[in-house]
């Protein structure tokens, strides 16, 4: 077997390879189409021009009802940032917060910090074992107080996906506005925020074959919004500072292509993604998939190797050309394993060595027949290193140090 | 990606010496799968010669902790008991060409598994106060747990002091405000809260309760090229001189023997000598000297003096 010649990238939930459309779209922004949008002049209306044609690929993408609910961030933290801050400003009486334990940090860590630092109380939904949102905690916990709900539209390390129509429903019932972090679930899953009880949502552009560094929030009409950045009057004041013209160009040539190649994701994608993941199930003894493998994203993958651990998962896979990630604690240098597989119970066994493989279009065949080559092989090679692992019985041993 | 030395390539790609060893009569295992880490390193020691005859380990975790166990293997085979035991995780680390900071760790947990094995291998009972708790200082893999204890129990009421007895924030210095959150909960709970009296006179407030910053740390920099040998002894024994009180409040004592070059060789006596923490206090010599000093040394027991030094 031979290791195709780029290598083999399944980490697309972590960044995806620009597609050479999106860049053709977006080298004139650099070169004769320089100018900045706000001048009066002709070099500045033709960018003006190219933003607008951005913004109604997105808006078509996200199903919205306007252009003008569609707000240029740079990426999907800023995103996230913007419709919290933004509505706690708006409602300042309000002191509460739901959100849930599997969140991407963009949120957990500023919802700590509004904790710590201005007293706002923060309701963390958790999860059952596949990561399935406990709807009975999340009801309890909206009220009339809460200002804002986020939540995630799909889980990035697991691909799960939570009934974001029902959720942002019950949050309008008790007049909370429902924000949702769809950074994994854009441009994968079909949406249509015209009809949706959904008031804000972030994209980031690079998870969709954009670059790095744009990205978008979706502010639904009406909606009471105070911006982060002020400045200019960019964005309709709603975000300040020149625009960043040849990536809002390439996220909307990225929405437009991810709106044509959706059904594809859904279809071939998704078929390469049960093939890889039957295929491990099949050779690999004491391996499990996390998260709903019912109800996720079609291009995840997330297995869990019991008594190995990821980081070394990851470098021998890397050294057989295949990129992958990993909730292991030493990949994040946080020395945890990560919060979404300890909010879903994952014994530590097996947290630590929590293998993601996340695909996109550009995935191929050949591909996936090398990644099922080369990992029953790594896993038996680690396992035998593992004081966890009984290598003559092919099943965990007892080991339990006295320094712990 | 980390950025690994080849060497530490090297030994995690084609690790030495792993798998289990039948005829081992000495046998250290550390870590947990809670960590992330977890090691079993087993001796073969010939007991007439007490050299290492053959070593082995089996290890989970990640690539620096697997490189890890099998530099170690490699590099106590041959060795006798006492000459291994002189190893810490500063020469698995050297042996591997260098860890990134936040892998020190791998090469700590090398070193506690040799000290269990020995320990074992001697009969003795091999105790270490690490327990679960919310991770703090990454590095050195100190928990919350392991501070609290420290700050209770020493009396500790700055971030610095936790540095010196725990390492923990002595590296990468990215948990200093967590260690701080730690500090602070601890003091409210002790009622130890007067850290601030320390700094400005009680009952001045406005500007003239706000002290101009030391300008200690430009200092060192400054002072480094231009000591003398004479200055330079002055300036340790001042540094040691001025650590003592505290060390001498754990019923502990700590004594400056010789200067050998970048080597420091220091005697701890009293309650120090043969305690857990020892370790921990050498490290915050160490670092007390090199803020001081403004140059990198290392401070060592006096025991591993060569013998011609005196």
């Amino acid at each position: 077997m031979t290791i195709p010649n780029s290598g083999v990238y399944l980490d697309n939930n972590a960044t995806t390879r620009v597609d050479p459309e999106v860049l053709t779209e977006m080298l004139p922004l650099f070169t004769e189409h320089f100018g900045n949008p706000s001048s009066m002049h002709a070099f500045g209306a033709a960018v003006g021009g190219k933003i607008e044609w951005a913004r109604k690929q997105v808006q078509a993408l996200l199903g919205a009802g306007y252009d003008s609910e569609i707000v240029f961030t740079s990426g999907g933290t800023e995103s996230d940032n913007t419709a919290i801050l933004s509505t706690i400003e708006a409602y300042p009486k309000k002191k509460e917060i739901v959100t849930s334990v599997v969140e991407h940090p963009a949120v957990l860590a500023l919802c700590d910090y509004l904790e710590k630092k201005r007293d706002y109380k923060i309701h963390r939904i958790g999860v059952d074992s596949k990561g399935n949102l406990d709807m009975d905690a999340y009801k309890a916990a909206l009220s009339d107080r809460v200002a804002i709900v986020s939540i995630m539209w799909a889980n990035n390390e697991t691909g799960t996906i939570f009934p974001i129509e029902e959720l942002a429903q019950l949050a309008k019932a008790v007049g909370a506005i429902f924000h949702t972090d769809a950074v994994q679930a854009v441009g994968k899953i079909p949406m249509k925020l015209a009809d949706s009880a959904v008031d804000l949502l972030s994209l980031s552009g690079h998870k969709l074959h954009a670059p790095k560094g744009i990205g978008a929030l979706y502010v639904k009409r009406g909606l009471r919004f105070r911006p982060m950045m002020r400045g200019g009057h960019q964005e309709r004041s709603r975000r300040a500072g020149t625009e960043n013209a040849p990536a809002i160009v390439g996220l909307g040539a990225a929405a437009h292509l991810a709106l044509t190649h959706m059904a594809e994701e859904n279809t071939r994608v998704k078929a390469q993604r049960d093939r890889l993941e039957q295929a491990i199930l099949a050779a690999v003894p004491s391996c499990f998939v996390t998260g709903n493998p019912d109800n996720r994203l079609p291009n995840t993958c997330n297995v869990a190797f019991e008594y190995i651990e990821g980081e070394a998962i990851l470098l021998l896979l890397n050294e057989q050309g295949i990129a992958a990630s990993s909730g292991s604690a030493c990949t994040s240098g946080s020395l945890e394993p990560s919060h979404v597989m300890r909010a879903m119970g994952v014994p530590y066994t097996a947290a630590h060595g929590a293998t993601r493989f996340s695909l996109s279009r550009d995935t191929t065949d050949a591909e996936i027949d090398h990644v099922i080559a080369v990992v029953p092989g790594i896993i038996a090679k680690l396992r035998s290193l593992s004081p966890y692992w009984e290598q003559s019985a092919g099943k965990a041993k007892d080991f339990a140090p006295v320094y712990s | 990606m980390w950025n690994y030395t080849d060497k530490v390539k090297e030994h995690f790609f084609n690790p030495k010496n792993s798998g289990v060893l039948d005829t081992a009569n000495a046998v250290g295992e550390v870590g947990s799968i809670t960590c992330g880490d977890a090691l079993r390193l087993m001796l073969k020691v010939d007991p007439d010669t007490q050299i290492i005859q053959d070593a082995k380990f089996q290890t989970f975790g990640c690539g620096s902790a697997i490189a890890s166990s099998s530099a170690l293997t490699e590099m106590i085979i041959g060795k006798t008991v006492d000459e291994a035991l002189v190893l810490t995780n500063r020469d698995i680390a050297d042996y591997l060409g260098g860890l990134p900071p936040e892998k020190m760790h791998c090469s700590v947990m090398g070193a506690e598994a040799l000290r269990a094995a020995i320990a074992n291998y001697k009969g003795e009972a091999w105790e270490d106060d690490h327990e679960e708790g919310e991770l703090v200082c990454k590095c050195f893999g100190i928990d919350a747990a392991m501070i609290e204890r420290a700050v209770t129990v020493n009396g500790l009421t700055s971030l610095e002091e936790v540095t010196h007895y725990t390492k923990a924030g002595g590296s990468c210095q990215t948990c200093h405000e967590k260690i701080e959150e730690v500090l602070e909960a601890v003091m409210a709970k002790t009622g130890i809260l007067k850290p601030a009296a320390k700094h400005s006179p009680t009952g001045v407030v406005g500007l003239d309760a706000i002290q101009p910053l030391a300008a200690k740390p430009a200092e060192p920099a400054a002072a480094a090229s231009k000591l003398t040998n004479v200055q330079r002894m002055q300036a340790i024994m001042g540094a040691i001189e001025a650590m003592r009180p505290q060390i001498q409040r754990d019923g502990g004592d700590v004594e400056l023997v010789d200067i050998d070059g970048k080597d420091i060789y220091v005697r701890l006596t009293g309650a120090c000598s043969g305690c857990s923490q020892s370790a921990g206090t050498m490290m915050g010599v160490q670092m007390k000297l090199v803020e001081t000093l403004g140059e990198f040394v290392r401070v060592k027991p006096a025991s591993l003096m060569p013998a011609h030094a005196n």
